[in-house]
């Protein structure tokens, strides 16, 4: 048992004094200051709170404080069945919901030992590129503001709208959309979708062409953001940093490719990698990588076969609503997986995919019951946040918001 | 590089150390002495053969039983064979103490914070082991089996005037 010590205020600030300091910088002012940023600041994303230690101008420390958005989502997992978590997941990542859905089953497939259907895996690759398009989006929008061009950040969220809009047509909802399930989706992709989709591909490459005119060639742009937040090759793995922070610092990591899940070994995609690992490299990746995300699902629509969105497990996936009111053995099937939940078999598994953010993994542990007996959320935003003042440190207090905004952190996932 | 070679490798490596292997869902588990834990981890990341260079993640878990209550879960990713493996240990609830990784990957600093906050598992070595979520006078772990999904009343403590 630990017991309270010193005051909160204190501590964290004795653990940004501890920090070696050793920056060697051409014009030093001898005035050293401790400035708090956050939790409330817009500039830092969501409710991160940084310690950060000055000389000058100059950034000599930081101390990431996290836990603003803390809601213990590993506790609620723990107590309830594994059907009942899925709205929570879109909670974590809320920039990318269905990416997180998606995620979250198919760890929970993994552990019960099924999985869905042919034509429902070509939907969950479809719906996890848009949610990485959506993401990505947003997260261009906002360094473009962090770096004063704001035309950007209203041409992104216009492109994010008629996301949101087939969001909305796929799933009923724009935003916690909760849309796949255990063995499957909760509905099948209309016509309708589909077309919406299709008709946002074609319009895609021209408005990211906009964007790409008003920032590649941006002398502000470029000088605020080269050379800025460095993160060689060794520290951002010895950190633990992944997706395209991890892809900017020229690691051809990609689990789309390193460990195959759903279908995406059938289609062609490349894998952007950039070298310089500081905040315009990490602005390429990304760009590019939505483009590879249109690519891949372009392909999809393509190749998606017709067919069932549900596995034919009746005791672990959930029967459709029409079916439970006409047929007994639906109803008796439907009633034990809501009370008692679907019962995997003892073990432990960890699955994770390339979520927008990098790699976004589950671990389970069963033990026979309807709800897990630890479940463990591997968020990248945590993990990437833990690169902050690696990457902070000698650099200008001006760039600390364009570094932060280049790492991309969602705190609702950060936080748990 | 598949399970067989790994666990091959670490037993003629280890030879004296007690390793216990399960495999579930083609995912090895290997269940390393608390004592052993860094050596074996280091080992991992530094033998060409194996290069386990990414920790993916570090967490811990309550067994609620009298003895080797608590327990730590390694899960490594090596990046160049792009395999998986997942190490374990456990350690009482007196002395809830496990030897730190954080000399072997430097991600495992606030992955052991965490650990710490939710269960209470000091790791030792840690060069800055505080809590990570809760706030510092928070007296209990969360994440224990023993601790109320709805929380104690009163335990959280309000900012001082």
């Amino acid at each position: 048992m630990v017991t309270a010590e010193a005051p909160y205020r204190s501590k964290i600030l004795q653990a940004l004094e501890d920090q070696n300091t050793s920056v060697s910088f051409d014009d030093p002012l001898e005035s050293q200051m401790v400035l708090n940023m956050g939790p409330q600041h817009p500039a830092t994303h969501g409710v991160l709170r940084l310690l950060v230690k000055l000389d000058g101008e100059t950034v000599l420390a930081t101390v990431p404080e996290l836990g603003y958005l803390h809601r213990g989502y590993e506790k609620l997992a723990e107590n309830c069945s594994y059907h009942e978590f899925i709205p929570h997941t879109d909670r974590l990542d809320y920039l990318s919901p269905l990416s997180n859905n998606t995620a979250y089953v198919l760890a929970v497939e993994k552990l019960i030992g099924i999985e869905a259907p042919r034509r429902a895996q070509f939907i969950r690759v479809i719906i996890s590129e848009l949610a990485r398009i959506s993401s990505h989006l947003l997260w261009l929008g906002t360094l473009g503001m962090d770096v004063g061009a704001l035309t950007v950040f209203m041409w992104t969220f216009r492109e994010r709208e008629k996301l949101y809009d087939i969001f909305e047509l796929l799933s009923g909802a724009r935003f916690t959309t909760s849309y796949t399930r255990i063995g499957g989706l909760s509905q099948d992709m209309t016509p309708d979708v589909v077309a919406m989709i299709k008709k946002y591909l074609d319009e895609f490459p021209e408005k990211i062409g906009e964007c790409e005119r008003l920032l590649n060639k941006n002398r502000i742009f470029v000088e605020r953001t080269d050379g800025i937040g460095m993160l060689t090759k060794e520290d951002a793995v010895d950190l633990g940093v992944t997706g395209p922070c991890l892809r900017a610092c020229n690691v051809e990591h990609d689990l789309r490719r390193a460990s195959p899940y759903l279908v995406y070994p059938e289609f062609d995609f490349d894998v952007p990698t950039f070298e310089g690992g500081d905040t315009l490299a990490r602005y390429y990746v990304r760009m590019e990588e939505m483009k590879e995300s249109a690519k891949i699902i372009r392909q999809a629509l393509e190749k998606i076969p017709q067919g069932e969105i549900h596995a034919g497990k009746p005791k672990k996936v959930l029967p459709r609503k029409e079916r439970i009111y006409t047929k007994m053995e639906e109803l008796i099937h439907d009633f034990m997986l809501v009370n008692f939940g679907v019962s995997p078999p003892v073990g432990e598994i960890y699955h994770a995919i390339e979520a927008p953010k990098g790699e976004l993994g589950f671990y389970f542990q069963s033990r026979g019951e309807g709800h897990p007996w630890r479940m463990k959320i591997r968020s990248p935003s945590f993990v990437n946040l833990q690169a902050l003042p690696t990457m902070l440190k000698g650099a200008m207090i001006s760039d600390v918001v364009a570094i932060i905004g280049s790492l991309d952190p969602v705190m609702g996932e950060a936080d748990k | 590089m598949n399970n067989l070679t790994v666990v091959e490798r670490l037993k003629s490596r280890f030879p004296a150390v007690p390793l216990e292997t399960t495999e579930f869902r083609d995912e090895l588990t290997v269940v390393v002495p608390k004592e052993n834990i860094v050596e074996v981890c280091k080992f991992l990341k530094d033998d060409p053969d194996l290069e386990f260079d990414l920790l993916a993640d570090l967490c811990g878990f309550d067994q609620y039983t009298p003895s080797q209550r608590f327990g730590v879960v390694y899960n490594l990713l090596s990046l160049k064979k792009k395999h998986r493996i997942r190490l374990k240990t456990f350690t009482d609830e007196e002395n809830a103490k496990v030897p730190t990784v954080s000399s072997v990957w430097s991600t495992a600093n606030w992955h052991e914070r965490e650990t710490y906050d939710m269960f209470g598992i000091v790791f030792e070595g840690h060069p800055d082991l505080r809590r990570m979520y809760m706030p510092d006078e928070f007296e209990h772990h969360p994440l224990r089996k023993d601790f109320p999904l709805m929380g104690i009343p009163g335990s959280l403590p309000l900012p001082k005037k």
